[in-house]
Formats: C-alpha cells, structure tokens, sequence
C-alpha cells in the first residue's frame, strides 16, 4: 500500500472517529439538558464492554446490520440509493418461512436452500425497482419508499389471510408454522450468539472480491463514478443498475435471516423489524468499505446491546437512538467538509508543482 | 386516480382550449358522476355522504400538509425524505403543548420545532452539500429517537401519560357548521340544513353527491383544518406571483441562472426549508391534537411519506396536492365511516379503468387496453365474489397508485429540474 492511500484512509478512518466523539459530545448535551449525568451514563455503557456476555450480543445484533449495510452499500457504489432493504427483507422473511416449512431436505442442505430462497425472494422484489429504474426512468428513491409499504402491507396481508397458524403452544404470539429442525441455524454460543454471524462475514468477504476484485465490479464502480465514460468503454448501464440492485436485492433477502432461522423459527409480526432500514446508517458510517462496516454493525451492536444497562441507571436506553441519528449526520457533514479540505489540499499541493516547474523553466530559458 | 385518468382521456384540442378553472370543474364533476353512477349500481350511500367527505378531509389534511411540506422543499431544489421525522417532531410538540398550556400552543411550538429542525436539514444539505436524502433519514432516526427519548423525561409517571404517550391536550378548537348551507347557528337561531334536504335524495343521481361533499366541507369543520386548507391557494399565490416565489422557483428549477442574476441562493433555500419543516410539523400537531387529543408513538405511520407521494401525485402544484390527499384520505375514511361500502371503491376503479382502456383505444395502444380492460374486469369480478376489501389493500392503495403514476404517466409529470442535486454557490463561474 503506497502513502497516498494510506494517508487517505487514515483521514476516512479520523473521520468516522471523530464523527462518534460529535455525537457523544451532542448526546452529553442532551443528558446533562434533561438532567441526566452524562458520565455515569457513558460509564455504564461503556462499561459494559468489559461483559463477554454483551460482547457476543454485539456480535449477534451487528449481524443483520452487516448483511444490510452490504446490501445499501452495494447500491451506493452504482449511484443507486436502495432505502428498500427492509420491504426486500420483509418479502424474503415470509415467503423463506413458508418455503421452507413445506419442504424436507437433511439438515445443511436445508438450511442451504432457505438462504437462497430469501436471496431469490429479496431480489426479485428489489428487481421491480430495477425494472421500474431501467424500462421507466423511475427515481429507485421513491419506488423503493414505495415499495416498502406495500411490501409490508402484502406481506401482512399474505401472513393474516392464508399462513398464520393458531398454535395451541405457550405463546400467544401468532406465527407461521415453525421450520423443521434441520432448518435452524446453529448458534455459536448457545442462545447468546447464532452462527448467521459467519454468513454475515462471508457476505462481506463476498462484497469486497465482487467489488474490487472482479471486472464486473471495476465496471460498477466505473458506471457509479462517471456513467459518461462507462458507457464509451462499452459498459452497460442499464444493464448495470439492474444487476446490482438485484444482488442487492439478493443481500437485503438475508438480512432477516438470522431472527428467522437462527431465533424464532418461524415468521410471525415485527420480526427483525428496522433491521433493514438501520443497515443504510452502517454503511454510511462504514463508508461502504466492508472493513468499516464490519466495525461499524459492531458499534451499533454494541449501542443496541448495552442500552439495557442504562435502564437500570434510570437513564432512558433511546439515548442510544439519538446517539445513533447523530453519529450518522455527524459522519456524513464531517465526510463533506473532509472532502472538501482534501481537495483543497491537493490543489495546493499541484499548484505549488506547477509554480515550481514554471520557476525552472524560467530559470533555463534565462 | 379517477380525476387523473379523466384528465388524459378528454385531452384533444378542444380540451386545450378550455380554462385551467373550467377543466378543474370538468374534472371534479366527472370523478364525482363517476362516484355518483357506483353509489347508485352498488347501492352505498356512504361513498359520496356528507360524513365521509368530512372525514376525508381530516383524514387529508396532515397528508396535505406533508405533501406542501414536500412541494416547498423540492420547489426550492431540495428533496425532502426527513418529512417524516418532521411530521414525527410536529407530533410530540403538539401533544406536550396541548397537554400543557392547551391546543394552539401546540400547534404553535410544533411550527417552531419544525422549522428547526427544516432548517437542520438546510444546514445539511445547502451549507455542507450532504446527499439530500441521507440527510433525510438521518433526521427521521434523529426525531423518532429524540421523541421517545424526550416522552420518558416529560410523560412518564404523569396522570394519563405514559412511556409512549402524552396526556390528553387542553381545550379543542371548536367544530363549526356554515349557517345556511350547513345548518350552523348565526347567533342563537339555528339556520335551516338546506344541503341535508337535498343530501337524502338518495334514488336521484348527482344531486345528492353534490350535496354530500359540499356539506361535507362545510359542516363539522375544525379551524386548524381551514387554516391548513387555505395554505393551498396562499402557496400558489406566494410560489407563482410574488418575486420572492419566482426566486425561489429559480433555485429548485436552475441555481446557476439565479444566481448569475443576483438572486441569494442559499438564503431562498433556508427559507424554503424552514417553511417545509413548519408545515409538516404542523401536519404532525394536526394528528396528535386535533384528529386525536394525545400524542402516541409511531402516530405518524408513514404518513410523511404518503405526503412525499402526494407531492409527486400532485405534480408539484398545491392544488394537485389537494387533490392527491384527498384521494388518497379518501379510502381511509371510508374505511373508519362504513367499512361495508369499501368494496363498492373496486367498482370506481373499475369504472376509472374501463374509461381508460377507451382512451387507449382510441389511441391505438392495443395493449395498455387490453390490459386495462383485464384489470377492470378483474376488478369488478372480485367486487362480486369478496365481502370485504383486506384493510392492508386500503393502507396501501397510495403507494401502489403512486408506483403506477410515475411508471406509466412520466411524460405529465414535471418535476423541478434541479431538486436533490448537489450545489455549489459560486460553482458554475
């Protein structure tokens, strides 16, 4: 790695650093306004990281945010803006809790089959954006709004007329029938941390090699940066945004995964609920580098999971919630300014070049 | 729907040479003969009575109230996703102030809060040139954290309050009749009900309609609701014929031509979205003080960005945003007046579909007709086999019609040419 990159990705990480300490100093704020004491309650959150028990919950939490901020990302590195992560989420939820009680296959094989149902479920709902963005010239922004309630509202539909089941079981609750065994995902750590966490990291490991280590994506991240030049080099750009919004479509399909097959074992009302919608916040926090939004899901993992303390505290645990909403306007203004001083800098740094060369150049011809 | 479809099935020349106010009236007439002839095949009466129009619009005025949010924003050349968190702010506000100091008041303190957090949004996107719809949802997190972190503090442990609810507000704001039309009082002598006569003509076609939504917009009447009403005509006046608003048209339609010509970009910008974030916060009061007396969580339900739906419905004009919420109002509150006559709405979009597949016909696009007349034939097939339309199909009705409009009617709509691009003052020169 030369030093311009390094230095480069030294400024992205201070960046994202010092967007949190923002954060942290606004959400101080509003504690010590509300009569709350900002350090007991900072110590107790982060106190907490000392906890192996709230560690492996934070791995837990941070994987659907893995999965859905690689979904977001992928988007965002075609231009393309897919807020609808969560209705893709929702309709592979349903249709994977479905699908999957109604077959019979031996355990890895089945567990296999639900993923890939929920990754066919996932994309083809975000393929109707796609289609709708390719043939129509319709904004993904708004279809994808769109589609997400109506994904909610099918799917709610679909749940309480033809696949609720009234279990005679301890809970009252109203699910779908529940998976077979050889459906569920493991856990890691009994109860405490499901195995979903490996396919998360696999699913970045997937994004980064697809990304910047295949044509294919050399071709994304071209048509994403400068679609003119793109397409005189023959890339397809319709072609490339149907594509990449299908295998985001694709990652949004896994996201609910975990709670499906890894917890409740059936669908029922509000699972993995947000899920899809906080992944856009990990990747912009994460700067759609998938070793920043692995840190990234892991922060807000850990904000999700040692909330609960401050409870005990008396402190209201949606402090985290306000932190989490700064963190992201705070990292996204802080980028921009960024940016602009390190275009500045460059600027400088080549004016002064030229200026250098002009002074030689003088000096021989004198 | 069926006032849109209208609109491009009698688009000939002779259609273009009428007035703007003329075909207005055409329309609305036509939606409502359309209305009229259902009401009469299918034999409910609620679909056009005097309750339900007056529930639609306050059903409507929170969704018109985003929807104007929106068209200010995205006039001006920003795009506005946070109308949610706006609306969502616009709520709490409202239910705190009306729980303690009485109804206006929360009205009042929800347009502060509301344009400040307009203005945050401002901030964002005109000073620090962040992706406008990244700084959106931002701030939809940001107020729907802020707000119940902000109900534990204030309304936990209160007398009717709780983690997630505000007391009940102080004070209404008076239902009012129009004398005459309405059978409101002038003084203390009860004026005749004169539309109420005319209203239970039911076997007549037309009449009673046209009763029922007159009374209707004139009876049971909220003020904050006029208000929000009159904001239409006020934006229309403001935005097409005052300098200021030919200025603030410029940023939304070309920045660099404005402000080759002198006009302050940014300072529009700030003003427009300080106007945006005031009207839906006002939206959002609307829900939690005057449609209900108490602020509840998650009160809003996505009807900020029903209001972003109708903005674009609505074709960035306000009295197409008037018309656009009270379509899609209109299923909600028939649902809350007579659940029974839900279906009978199969047959207008039935109707409404029919019309089309004769427009397309004529202008032979066999395809679209062919489909169209399947889908209304589907439509009326379901009318007669189902007893009751799934409430999710009503809940979702604007977002589907919405997906429709913008995949198969993109050539009417016009958009401002610069709204959600990223500029820079001073960067053309």
């Amino acid at each position: 790695m030369n030093s311009a990159r390094l230095q480069r990705a030294a400024v992205t990480a201070a960046s994202s650093i010092l967007a949190v300490g923002v954060a942290l100093v606004i959400s101080a704020i509003i504690l010590l306004v509300t009569g709350k004491d900002p350090i007991k309650a900072f110590s107790t959150l982060f106190g907490a990281a000392g906890d192996t028990r709230v560690l492996q919950g934070m791995a837990n939490r941070a994987t659907p945010l893995m999965i859905s901020a690689a979904a977001v990302a992928i988007g965002f590195k075609m231009n393309l803006f897919n807020i609808g992560v969560e209705g893709q989420m929702r309709v592979a939820l349903l249709t994977t809790a479905v699908v999957g009680a109604a077959v019979d296959l031996p355990p890895v094989l089945h567990v296999t089959f639900c993923l890939i149902v929920a990754m066919v479920a996932g994309a083809a709902w975000s393929g109707i954006a796609g289609y709708l963005k390719v043939k129509r010239g319709v904004n993904e922004v708004i279809s994808t709004i769109m589609l997400n309630f109506i994904a909610l509202s099918l799917v709610a539909w679909a749940f309480d007329d033809f696949f609720r089941v009234e279990s005679a079981t301890e809970s009252l609750l109203v699910k779908t029938e529940e998976l077979p065994r050889s459906a569920w995902m493991p856990d890691l750590v009994d109860r405490r941390l499901n195995g979903m966490l490996i396919i998360a990291i696999l699913v970045l490991v997937v994004f980064w090699v697809l990304i910047w280590k295949t044509k294919f994506g050399f071709r994304l991240r071209a048509s994403g940066g400068n679609s003119g030049a793109a397409r005189a080099t023959g890339v397809n750009p319709k072609k490339m945004i149907l594509i990449s919004m299908l295998i985001s479509g694709a990652f949004a399909g896994l996201v609910g995964m975990r709670a499906l097959l890894g917890d409740v074992h059936a669908y029922q009302n509000n699972l993995a609920e947000q899920q899809g919608f906080n992944g856009i916040a990990v990747a912009l926090l994460g700067r759609n580098h998938p070793l920043g939004i692995f840190f990234s899901a892991m922060l807000f993992g850990f904000l999700g999971e040692a909330s609960g303390r401050l409870q005990l505290e008396d402190i209201p645990k949606e402090i985290t919630v306000i932190m989490t909403g700064t963190i992201v306007l705070a990292v996204v203004i802080i980028n921009e300014a960024v940016k602009r001083w390190d275009d500045r800098r460059i600027q400088r740094k080549a004016a002064a070049t030229l200026e250098a060369e002009r002074v030689a150049k003088d000096a021989v011809t004198a | 729907m069926t006032a849109t479809l209208t609109d491009t099935t009698v688009k000939t020349g002779y259609w273009k040479s009428l007035s703007t106010a003329r075909r207005t009236m055409i329309i609305w007439l036509g939606g409502l003969l359309v209305l009229s002839i259902v009401r009469i095949i299918t034999d409910a009466d609620d679909i056009t009575s005097s309750g339900t129009i007056s529930s639609t619009l306050r059903v409507a005025t929170p969704i018109l109230l985003a929807g104007l949010a929106g068209l200010w924003a995205e006039r001006a050349g920003i795009v506005n996703i946070g109308i949610e968190g706006m609306m969502i702010v616009g709520t709490w506000c409202g239910g705190y102030g009306a729980w303690k100091y009485g109804s206006w008041a929360g009205i009042a303190m929800a347009i502060v809060a509301g344009c400040l957090v307009g203005l945050l949004h401002a901030v964002a996107t005109v000073r620090f040139n962040v992706d406008h719809v990244v700084s959106g949802i931002a701030i939809n997190t940001l107020a729907a954290g802020a707000t119940e972190y902000l109900s534990i503090i204030f309304f936990k442990g209160q007398a009717g309050g709780g983690e997630s609810q505000s007391p009940a507000g102080k004070g209404g704001y008076g239902e009012f009749d129009m004398p005459f039309l309405s059978g409101g009082p002038i003084g203390s002598w009860d004026t005749p009900d004169i539309l109420s006569w005319f209203e239970k003509k039911n076997d007549w076609p037309l009449v009673p309609d046209l009763a029922g939504l007159a009374r209707g917009l004139t009876s049971d009447l909220y003020l904050p609701t006029v208000v929000a009403v009159a904001i239409v005509p006020l934006s229309v006046w403001i935005l097409w014929k005052t300098k200021f608003g030919l200025r603030l048209r410029s940023s939304g339609e070309s920045p660099q031509a404005g402000e080759s010509l002198g006009v302050n970009i940014t300072r529009l910008r700030y003003q427009a979205m300080a106007v945006s974030g005031a009207l839906a916060a006002f939206g959002g009061a609307y829900l939690s003080s005057v449609f209900t007396s108490t602020y509840r969580q998650g009160q809003t339900g996505g009807q900020g960005y029903i209001g972003l739906a109708t903005t674009i419905f609505g074709n960035w004009q306000p009295w197409g945003v008037f018309r656009g919420a009270l379509l899609f109002g209109f299923p909600t509150a028939l649902k809350f007046r007579a659940e029974k006559n839900v279906p009978a709405l199969l047959v207008v979009f039935a109707v409404a579909l029919a019309l089309l597949a004769v427009y397309m016909v004529w202008r032979k696009r066999s395809v679209i007709a062919t489909g169209a007349l399947a889908a209304a034939v589907c439509l009326v097939i379901a009318y007669n086999v189902i007893d009751q339309v799934p409430s999710e199909f009503v809940a979702a009705t604007p977002y589907i019609v919405t997906v429709i409009v913008l995949a198969g009617a993109r050539q009417q709509l016009r958009p401002p040419a610069h709204a959600g691009l990223p500029y820079r003052p001073g960067d053309s020169h």
